[in-house]
């Protein structure tokens, strides 16, 4: 097995390093992309596709905070601004942060558990290539008559079904393709991860970043198929005369939210266990420490993913469920908090007596480490089913997730962007703007987000394009600091394409404290990397060393 | 050519066939939208969407026989695929879970609750007093807009006999897997045209089943909430046997084109496994769907 090297037919026509230029040979270039088998290409779209969606998404968000700068309706009509809300919350969650993450499982995964590419290249390819074409039928509901999809992005019944405009069929049939390909992608890390391991390395020594995709998978497996189910109800009660969630029917609008919330709960904790799995590489190596309790993360992570399929419900204390329901939600919900103050405490024990330098990367997961654990905070001000009475459908609500996805997810991605990099493009980013980069996202976001809390709690709405007077201060704050926290994000898109351009050679290793199997290649990698696994010593040897 | 065996994964060279998938369920979905909303295009877009995704499905899996039939794939490959499929069965249980969610919510919950029972006089019991908790449901809480069904299906009657089916089947391609693995291909073929045949019937007692309900029971989709799950449940279950018994017929081609044998039959036993959810699936449906 030492000195086999492939002799299929991938040698003839992709194996060679050279690729066709965009300007040279525009039709090979297109080709190259559009038919790529290959783990780290496929990645790659993965991630192009997430920036410019976040950007997407962002001018969205820049709109929606433009409106709510001053009450009275001002610059949009209400009609827009419903539409704002509704398609900046869907192209976050499923155009940025979790094509992102599949884009960093593609480059990552084969080369962390060395693997010569993803264990189904082909279907890896069509995962991909479903996306263009669902963000297109989603996006062209903007340009239809009469308005794309307007009551959120939870489309909840009978919003959706009885007085949905007609462009909710199509964001129907988007979100099937969006769940198909989501379904194609985690069976395909999930085989990879299960069966293309290079010898040697056993479950218990397998990257956290891959753990908490293993278990990502397996949460998208179980739950894109229920909204798939949910949002096939939907279409059937708006033209095939059925009853799901009409109750003149016998139906019941409450049964949307029931498939909805068991979906979106842990939709939430997909969007989140990436970037634990970053956050877990990126301390580690910066504070030049093994991760404490890699054990425990493990189990930490497993319990988070069980416990997550029966506290949906907490999303719905105020629809009148039986008071032990509530109770058994509630106490769940809470249960929620241990395993996850178990990973904040790992993190902060990793960088105890660690020598720490604050490189970019290291400073958007210490800026995740903070900020996620306020928006944790939150959530267990949410979990209170009465408390939740006073929360549910304010500002309070929408400042929580704020603070998971933008620090918490968000910020992981960018951690993770800055920490391979100099892998991906073999140039170092340019670090004083990576920095600036860092600061103006964190403090900005603060200045967007920590005012909804007290606007929440003082009784603002969500999801309205007006306001009561006594709130227009906190939303000016609001709206500045998210005018600032979105214009900054231009710096990201010019570090990675300065880093793509040009910048001083990485070297196989740019950071002193990293470990993974990922550093043992060269920077950049070639297009096929370990089609000899890495010997099983060179991964043994690694867990000896730390002792 | 089995002993082609190499020790390296085996990594495809670029491919065409996803693109084309793509094109395939864009041309579906978006024109299956506009010819719901009464669109001139739509049902063409429809149609050649379908036609694509045949095309595509042919091609795709050509591809892989080629590869196959060439001693490409190794063990690690055989596993990759079988992992994949197990997954994507996986996958397709939780779809039908949401369907099986909505019928236990509605028998639970939903229809107490809008009958006033169980302590919930909420106004919704307020506006239609006269609708009681009684399953199946034959009055709707507003008759107006959703007629009930007169009568609903007899359980004993062809429920029952498609249960025989669909469990006959599950043998006769376990009688079929047997004869492959012994390398008896009468058996094997004689199993599997078997296992077809019973796929075709039981489709055909559901379409019976279906005319049955529309004509003389007033059953529908549109007559409320047992009709609504009665025949989403039923209706995704027949649109998967179609699906399989598709495969099944794929299957059976190749097995007379000798292209399994002992060590190597991926395809047939993924189709197996695919059956046999069907089959289960359908138990459940029996049980909770016609029966409880
Ligand atoms: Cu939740």
């Amino acid at each position: 097995m030492t000195d086999t090297t492939l002799n299929h037919d991938i040698n003839h026509d992709a194996h060679h390093d050279e690729h066709p230029r965009l300007l040279k040979n525009p039709l090979k270039w297109a080709a190259r992309w559009v038919f790529t088998t290959n783990h780290k290409d496929i990645g790659t779209l993965y991630l192009w596709l997430a920036l410019i969606m976040f950007f997407v998404g962002g001018a969205m968000a820049m709109i929606i905070r433009a409106e709510l700068f001053q009450p009275g309706a001002r610059i949009v009509d209400p009609e827009l601004f419903n539409q704002m809300t509704t398609l900046h919350g869907l192209i976050m969650v499923f155009g940025v942060v979790m094509p992102a993450m599949t884009g960093l499982a593609n480059w990552q995964i084969p080369m962390m558990i060395g693997a010569p590419d993803m264990a189904l290249p082909r279907l890896n390819n069509w995962s991909f290539w479903i996306l263009p074409f669902a963000f297109a039928i989603l996006i062209s509901t903007l340009f239809m008559s009469g308005p794309a999809p307007d009551f959120g992005w939870t489309f909840y019944a009978p919003l959706s079904t009885v007085y949905g405009p007609p462009s909710t069929d199509f964001m129907v049939v988007s979100i099937h393709l969006l769940g198909l390909s989501s379904i194609l992608g985690a069976i395909n890390i999930i085989a990879t991860i299960i069966n293309l391991r290079a010898p040697g390395m056993t479950w218990m020594r397998m990257p956290m970043f891959v753990w908490t995709w293993l278990i990502t998978a397996f949460l998208l497996l179980a739950v894109m198929p229920v909204l798939a189910g949910c949002v096939t109800m939907v279409l059937a009660d708006r033209h095939f005369g059925t009853s799901f969630f009409n109750p003149a029917g016998g139906g019941d609008p409450i049964l949307f939210q029931h498939l909805f919330w068991f979906f979106g709960h842990p939709e939430v904790y997909i969007l989140i266990l990436p970037a634990f799995g970053v956050v877990s590489e990126v301390i580690p190596t910066f504070s030049r420490k093994r991760l404490f309790g890699y054990h425990f993360m493990v189990y930490a992570t497993v319990a988070i993913a069980a416990v997550s399929f029966i506290v949906w419900a907490h999303h719905m204390f105020t629809t009148g469920m039986p008071i032990a329901g509530e109770l058994f939600f509630m106490y769940l919900t809470m249960l929620v908090a241990v395993p996850t103050g178990v990973k904040v405490f790992n993190w902060v024990t990793t960088m105890f007596r660690g020598s720490i330098t604050f490189e970019t990367p290291m400073l958007f997961a210490l800026g995740f480490l903070v900020m996620f654990t306020i928006g944790g905070f939150s959530g267990v001000m949410l979990s209170l089913a009465p408390a939740d009475y006073q929360y549910q459908d304010t500002y309070f609500v929408v400042a929580h997730f704020h603070y998971v996805l933008v620090p918490g997810s968000i910020f992981g991605i960018m951690a993770a962007v800055y920490y391979w990099l100099p892998k991906w493009t073999g140039h170092m980013y340019n670090e004083t703007l990576g920095k600036l980069h860092f600061w103006l996202s964190a403090i900005f976001l603060n200045v967007t987000f920590f005012p909804m809390h007290f606007l929440g709690l003082a009784g603002m709405p969500r999801r309205i394009p007006d306001y009561a007077l006594q709130f227009a201060d906190f939303n000016q704050i609001a709206s500045i600091g998210a005018f600032i926290f979105g214009l900054s994000q231009i710096i990201f898109l010019v570090v990675i394409v300065r880093c793509i351009l040009k910048g001083k050679p990485a070297g196989d290793k740019p950071w002193d404290g990293a470990e993974g199997l990922e550093w043992d290649l060269p920077s950049p990698p070639p297009y096929h990397t370990w089609m000899t696994p890495p010997s099983p010593a060179l991964i043994i040897d690694r867990e000896a060393e730390a002792g | 050519m089995s002993d082609h065996h190499t020790s390296s994964y085996y990594l495809p060279s670029p491919s065409h066939w996803p693109i084309v998938g793509s094109i395939a369920l864009f041309s579906i979905m978006f024109g299956a939208i506009n010819w719901l909303h009464g669109v001139p295009f739509g049902h063409y877009l429809f149609a050649l969407g379908l036609a694509i995704l045949f095309f595509m499905m042919f091609g795709w899996f050509s591809t892989v026989v080629k590869e196959s039939g060439r001693g490409y794939y190794d063990n690690q490959v055989d596993r990759s695929f079988r992992w994949g499929m197990s997954w994507f069965i996986f996958s397709e249980v939780m779809f039908f879970s949401a369907f099986f969610g909505a019928l236990f919510y509605a028998r639970v919950w939903g229809v107490p609750w809008l009958a006033g029972e169980k302590g919930y006089d909420t106004n919704v019991y307020l506006i239609w007093q006269n609708f009681k908790d009684v399953w199946p449901v034959f009055h709707n809480p507003n008759p107006g807009l959703f007629v009930g069904p007169q009568s609903v299906m007899y359980t004993w009657g062809i429920p029952a006999l498609n249960t025989l089916i669909l469990l006959t089947s599950g043998v006769t391609i376990t009688i079929a897997h047997w004869g492959l693995l012994k390398n008896n291909r009468k058996q094997l073929i004689i199993g599997m045209a078997l296992t077809v045949a019973l796929g075709i019937l039981f489709l055909y007692c559901q379409a019976h089943e279906y005319m049955e309900a529309y004509m003389d029971k007033g059953l529908k989709l549109s007559s409320g909430i047992y009709g609504t799950t009665f025949f989403s449940l039923t209706g995704f279950h027949g649109l998967h046997v179609t699906i399989g018994t598709i495969m099944l017929i794929v299957i059976l081609v190749r097995c007379c084109f000798g292209h399994f044998d002992k060590e190597h039959h991926f395809a047939f036993e993924a189709v197996s496994w695919y059956w046999h959810f069907v089959d289960v699936v359908w138990l459940l449906l029996f049980v909770f769907v016609y029966w409880l």
